[in-house]
């Protein structure tokens, strides 16, 4: 070929330019960890750590549904597949190692706190690796299933993605029990460990390593990525894919190629989010955790937020994460009650809180001071 | 330039392009004039890799692309400003015409032709932070042009450039689009409006239900009295 090489925005560079946002991410986890677990109640800190997950799941897919259009309705399997290799991972190799399954975290780790432990451990280690070890197969099974599926458009992906989530949770309800004996587990080899998750019962047993310094190091770092994905050249070229897709190709997009790799993205913090949810005290990870159900939640997130929209994902993600928690006063009108707030929320926001906006941006509050100078628009974020 | 021979297109069962062979020269404008489903947009479509032809060969600057994707082309120094426009709605004008260049990494260049797009186009300078959805009709063709022109074509592929225009603006682009030639960019421009079509191109092809039924210079077709009849109105 004749023709100079394509210059290619590099994903890579793009994202990891400036080290300092990183930085401040991992002080925002110590603080969340060490200052504010010890003085809340267990409560409230389990909701923030169920509000860190749900950021880390619901902006991981803002990056497919929201900047590329895309409508994926198996994020629930990517975030189970992650769970269950980073749980299988921390959980056997502990059993293999120390001949036992529990955690073996330092202070940063884990929702209990402990008095005189170093601020991390070899288990934190194990945890962590197990965690991007988990986001990886997620999106390697990303990108097999985003190869072939992302030709499709529209109710096609919709319906693919949606399969592809029944088939990860019919596929783990099929695996062996947990072997819960040193004994056994130094026998099996280490390709029969990971058909030993438990089957439909769920895979108990796995370490709690989960804790707020874990899970915000995970939102910070997720937001971090989502926001330069979204302001690079890379992410404009995500963005014109979800407005016009054949415009995108002729700007020279190659629309297939980006697509798959928000898919990839988005899937790997999906199984990071799993990793988080596997090792949190008093979740049983089961097959139901790759049920669309779970996938539909993270859907109303994104949508709620406004599709494309980092600071909507994560306040849809709050939003949807304490309204049936405040509702539980009012016992079996929940759901009803949390179903109608939806239900007016999108009626009087139908791009969501904030389209494709973001809190900060000047457009989005525009609507506030047009309908106080009268000039009338109605509801609904203006693009 | 470009050179397309026998080319055919079927869209599932239905043949949209019965061989269809059209050449372009370095510097021209080509236009290419037929009735609604005749095959024209097929045809631009064809040559930017958009749908992929059944059979036949497109050559650009002697480099067969008929099998290449759409994002390769462009590379090749081709961009296509789409029927419809194509803008993206959601983004501000100076957004879209980054896109436009979107395959090159020369910032010197770059800033070169955006300048140029916008003394092209003064309106959208005024318009640069608004969003493209709330551009007018013709402000949004200007905004596709431009943004195309962004991508340093040799040769740009325009569809239905006066689509939904007043006469005014299509007066306005037409007299650009003969700017843009005369500035060394080759053309190949498809349209309804053979009037306007004709009086700008060097040379033109009829297309009639996926063949090319008439080529020839412009000023002569547009004397011819078949095309007179057919395509101008005039009885």
């Amino acid at each position: 070929m004749s023709h100079e090489t394509p210059p290619t925005p590099g994903l890579v560079s793009s994202l990891v330019r400036g080290y300092m946002p990183f930085v401040v991410a991992v002080g925002v986890a110590i603080v969340m960890q060490v200052v504010v677990r010890p003085n809340v109640d267990p409560y409230p800190a389990k909701l923030l750590l169920d509000i860190g997950i749900n950021c880390i799941l619901a902006v991981s897919l803002t990056m497919v549904n929201g900047f590329t259009g895309q409508f994926s309705m198996g994020h629930a399997g990517f975030m189970a597949v992650g769970g269950y290799a980073s749980g299988a991972i921390t959980y056997y190799t502990s059993m293999r190692v120390w001949g036992a399954g529990e955690a073996r975290g330092g202070v940063l780790s884990g929702m209990l706190g402990g008095e005189g432990l170093p601020w991390l451990t070899v288990g934190d280690g194990l945890f962590l690796f197990s965690l991007i070890v988990g986001g990886v197969v997620a999106a390697g099974l990303g990108y097999l299933v985003g190869l072939p599926s992302l030709r499709l458009k529209g109710d096609y992906l919709a319906i693919v993605t949606l399969g592809f989530g029944e088939i990860v949770r019919v596929v783990i309800q099929q695996t062996s029990p947990v072997l819960t004996s040193a004994e056994e587990v130094r026998q099996a080899t280490i390709l029969q460990l990971p058909t030993h998750v438990g089957g439909s019962l769920g895979f108990s047993g796995i370490p709690y390593y989960t804790g707020l310094f874990w899970v915000y190091l995970g939102v910070c770092v997720t937001l971090i990525v989502a926001f330069r994905l979204k302001t690079s050249t890379f992410g404009r070229a995500f963005l014109s894919i979800r407005n016009d897709e054949i415009a995108a190709e002729a700007m020279g997009v190659n629309t297939t190629r980006y697509k798959v790799w928000a898919f990839v993205i988005a899937a790997f913090f999906a199984g990071i989010a799993g990793g988080l949810f596997s090792h949190t005290l008093g979740v049983g990870l089961s097959p139901e955790a790759a049920g669309f159900l779970r996938s539909f939640d993270v859907i109303i997130m994104v949508v709620l937020g406004g599709l494309g929209s980092i600071s909507g994902a994560v306040a849809a993600a709050i939003i949807v994460t304490l309204l049936p928690e405040w509702l539980r006063g009012v016992a079996e009108y929940r759901m009803i009650i949390y179903a109608l707030a939806l239900i007016l929320i999108m009626i009087f926001r139908p791009k969501g809180l904030f389209g494709v906006r973001e809190v900060w941006d000047r457009a989005t509050w525009a609507w506030l001071s047009r309908r106080k100078s009268g000039t009338g628009a109605r509801g609904g974020a203006r693009e | 330039m470009l050179e397309i021979r026998d080319l055919v297109v079927s869209y599932g069962a239905v043949r949209a392009l019965h061989g269809v062979s059209l050449r372009v020269e370095r510097g021209e404008i080509v236009t290419l004039i037929g009735c609604n489903g005749a095959g024209k947009s097929t045809t631009l479509r064809a040559v930017s890799g958009m749908v992929r032809p059944a059979s036949g060969t497109i050559e650009f600057e002697g480099r067969s692309i008929a099998r290449m994707k759409p994002h390769e082309i462009v590379r090749l120094g081709m961009a296509h400003c789409p029927e419809g426009r194509g803008i993206f709605a959601n983004m501000t004008v100076e957004e879209n015409l980054r896109l436009g260049a979107f395959t090159r990494d020369d910032a010197e260049g770059i800033a070169a032709d955006h300048e140029r797009a916008l003394t092209l186009f003064p309106r959208l300078r005024e318009r640069l932070r608004q969003s493209a959805g709330t551009l007018s009709g013709g402000e949004q063709q200007m905004l596709a042009i431009g943004r195309a022109i962004l991508t340093r074509p040799r040769l740009l592929l325009l569809d239905e450039p006066s689509l939904g225009l007043a006469p005014q603006v299509v007066r306005t682009i037409f007299q650009i689009i003969r700017e843009i030639n005369a500035a060394g960019t080759t053309i190949l421009l498809v349209e309804q409006n053979a009037h306007m079509a004709l009086k700008v191109a060097h040379r033109a092809y009829v297309l009639e239900v996926g063949k090319i039924e008439m080529e020839g210079p412009a000023a002569d077709l547009a004397a011819s009295d078949e095309v007179r009849k057919a395509y101008l109105g005039v009885a």
